[in-house]
């Protein structure tokens, strides 16, 4: 056997990493060949494992089914979610997400096997078709593949297809992704994880692309512009005809991040502003739950050309439509020059149903008055308090300054105040950010609540501020420490009692 | 707010310090980079024996900000790595310019010592 642990399949799964790549068996030879023999026991006649590795007893909670219920209340009753009260969380789109969604994705029809043929399943291809159509349509993109499982899977495969159809034209040397300083985070690191260098790209004096830095930062190498528009400040880039231009005319590609489409939907379209690649946050913008780690979904939609490059498969119309009803049929299909899979099946199921379900109950009319609610529920809450918003005119977020106060501690202090507090401390082009997000789910009463929590502690001082929250189940968690010393298991809290 | 920039060592640019030793050459970041950082709760380095080149990187530090990668003030073979920063990854906070040191470093050309910022220079960039 060599020494390192790894050339041993039985012996890796049995290593425990310590540092600097080096690994050390948790259990000794003689214990590996113990656990070999199997059931039939050691020379004792015990368990073949280790004595470190046995128990005689589970420990098992003993609780009465109340105690059980009221420690499941306590713990629902700790935490803060859409459910308790408004979540302005800029950038994140935190809609409320109507239960009618959950009704319809608990249907016993919506639990499909997805190995089932499609001439069984025509009803989940057809919402398949719609919804690909819906997207489609929304953003003005001509295919739509369902599959990526999240917004992040989504720029990254939005970045892979972009990657494809460069290779497929001879232009595989384009290995630079812009992306500007204001972006999400996400989509420096798909570009990077897709295999491009990131080229960063200031922005002018109002919080927009500085169209000079661009012009520089352009050229032969370029694969593509990656821009979410409103930008993160809530800005319209209003110069996006021009961009769309100057990123064509080098052969690069434009990306749009869909994670503030909520700012113009049934208003304006990525595809009509130049856009050739997409993803949607189904959940921030059609108010599927967020992932949080679970399910998501992150569709990404493409013109024309880069459609030939889309995962596989897709679900397309049928040439033969059913003779007899003359209703289409829907067939899966592999687009020509696929990147390949990108999830099991369609991606997550359930979680597209939810986003089918809501743009279907509030069709052309509910999604644009939806978007425009938005718009002005942001720029009620934005003239309602006493920070200043320096960029604007915005959209569906803006972003205040706490000035001489600590983002952070405003943050905290808001809790007490009973309602979650902003994104703090980004974009970074903000000194002391709130970023602000109000969703056109809250009412003018919830907007004034907020609003007073907001001026409440703007007048705090410093000592207040940095002893909140006082009224949460949680005081001021020590994060150094949770880095330096996590505790992962209820076993490590014990050991620290 | 002024930071410590003391003069018997170089810096780089990108906030790491050189300090000639009797041994080789000992690396670290500055009092300005741990305060921008703020608290360190992880730092990787090399392995005693590995190679670096100037201007590359050769570990990377995490604070509860960021996590940023660390460049070679000089180039050379690592002779030493402190290992007491992987369980006291605040020793770079407390002490980043003594206990909170990262590698040290032998065999590197004196120019590329030369190359690097004066404490003066490095004070003027962060001021």
């Amino acid at each position: 056997m060599s020494d390192d642990p790894r050339d041993d399949r039985a012996r890796y799964d049995q290593a425990r990493y310590v540092e600097n790549g080096q690994y050390e068996p948790l259990l000794s030879e003689k214990d590996l060949t113990r656990v070999e023999i199997g059931g039939d026991g050691d020379e004792d006649g015990g368990s073949p494992l280790p004595d470190e590795l046995t128990r005689d007893s589970l420990e098992l909670p003993a609780l009465s089914e109340p105690e059980l219920a009221r420690h499941y209340t306590r713990l629902s009753q700790m935490i803060y979610g859409i459910d308790s009260g408004p979540y302005p969380l800029g950038s994140c789109t935190m809609k409320y997400n109507p239960k009618f969604t959950e009704d319809v994705a608990a249907l016993p029809k919506a639990a499909v096997h997805p190995d089932r043929s499609e001439r069984s399943t025509q009803g989940t291809l057809e919402l398949l078709y719609r919804l690909q159509d819906y997207l489609g349509r929304i953003g003005g993109m001509d295919a739509v593949t369902l599959q990526p499982p999240a917004g992040a899977a989504g720029e990254f495969v939005g970045i892979r297809v972009a990657a494809a159809y460069h290779e497929h034209n001879g232009e595989g040397h384009r290995d630079e992704v812009i992306v500007p300083e204001s972006a999400h985070g996400t989509n420096f690191a798909s570009a990077a994880l897709g295999g491009y260098d990131v080229v960063s790209l200031p922005s002018d004096d109002e919080g927009r692309v500085d169209l000079e830095a661009l012009e520089a930062a352009l050229s032969e190498n370029t694969a593509a512009l990656m821009l979410t528009n409103p930008n993160t400040l809530g800005l319209f880039e209003r110069d996006i005809a021009e961009i769309a231009e100057m990123v064509h005319d080098v052969g690069g590609l434009l990306y749009y991040d869909g994670a503030n489409l909520n700012a113009l939907l049934g208003r304006a379209r990525p595809g009509d502003m130049g856009f050739d690649v997409m993803h949607y946050n189904v959940h921030k913008t059609f108010a599927t739950p967020h992932g949080g780690g679970g399910p998501g979904a992150g569709p990404v939609g493409v013109v024309d050309e880069l459609a030939p490059f889309l995962p596989a498969p897709r679900v397309r119309e049928a040439d033969d439509s059913d003779s007899r009803s003359g209703e289409p049929t829907y067939e899966l299909f592999d687009p020509e020059h696929t990147i390949g899979k990108v999830h099991g099946y369609q991606g997550n199921w359930l979680v597209l149903v939810k986003a089918f379900a809501y743009i279907a109950r509030l069709g052309d009319e509910g999604l644009a008055d939806a978007s425009a609610t938005a718009v002005l529920n942001a720029n009620y809450l934005a003239s309602r308090i006493e920070y200043e918003v320096p960029y604007g005119p915005f959209h569906h977020e803006f972003v205040a300054s706490a000035g001489d106060q600590d983002a952070a501690d405003v943050a905290k202090r808001m809790l007490d105040h009973g309602v979650h507090p902003p994104t703090t401390k980004w974009p970074e082009i903000v000194p002391e950010a709130l970023m602000t997000e109000p969703t056109e789910v809250e009412s003018k009463a919830t907007l004034d609540r907020l609003a007073a929590a907001f001026n409440a502690v703007a007048a705090e001082d410093d000592e207040t501020l940095e002893g909140a929250p006082q009224r949460t189940a949680a005081r001021r968690i020590d994060q150094t420490d949770a880095a330096r010393s996590p505790r992962l298991s209820w076993q490590a809290l014990e050991d620290d009692d | 707010m002024s930071f410590n920039v003391p003069d018997d060592r170089r810096y780089r640019e990108s906030h790491e310090w050189a300090l000639p030793t009797d041994d080789g050459i000992r690396v670290g970041i500055t009092d300005f980079a741990q305060d921008e950082l703020g608290d360190v709760v992880f730092v990787e380095l090399p392995d005693e024996g590995d190679s670096v080149a100037q201007d590359e990187e050769f570990g990377v530090v995490e604070s509860i900000k960021a996590v940023s990668d660390l460049y070679a003030p000089v180039g050379g073979e690592v002779l030493a790595v402190n290992e007491a920063l992987f369980d006291s990854p605040e020793l770079v906070n407390d002490d980043p310019f003594g206990e909170g040191w990262m590698l040290e470093i032998e065999g590197a050309d004196e120019t590329e010592l030369e190359e690097l910022l004066s404490a003066d220079e490095y004070e003027d960039q962060i001021a």
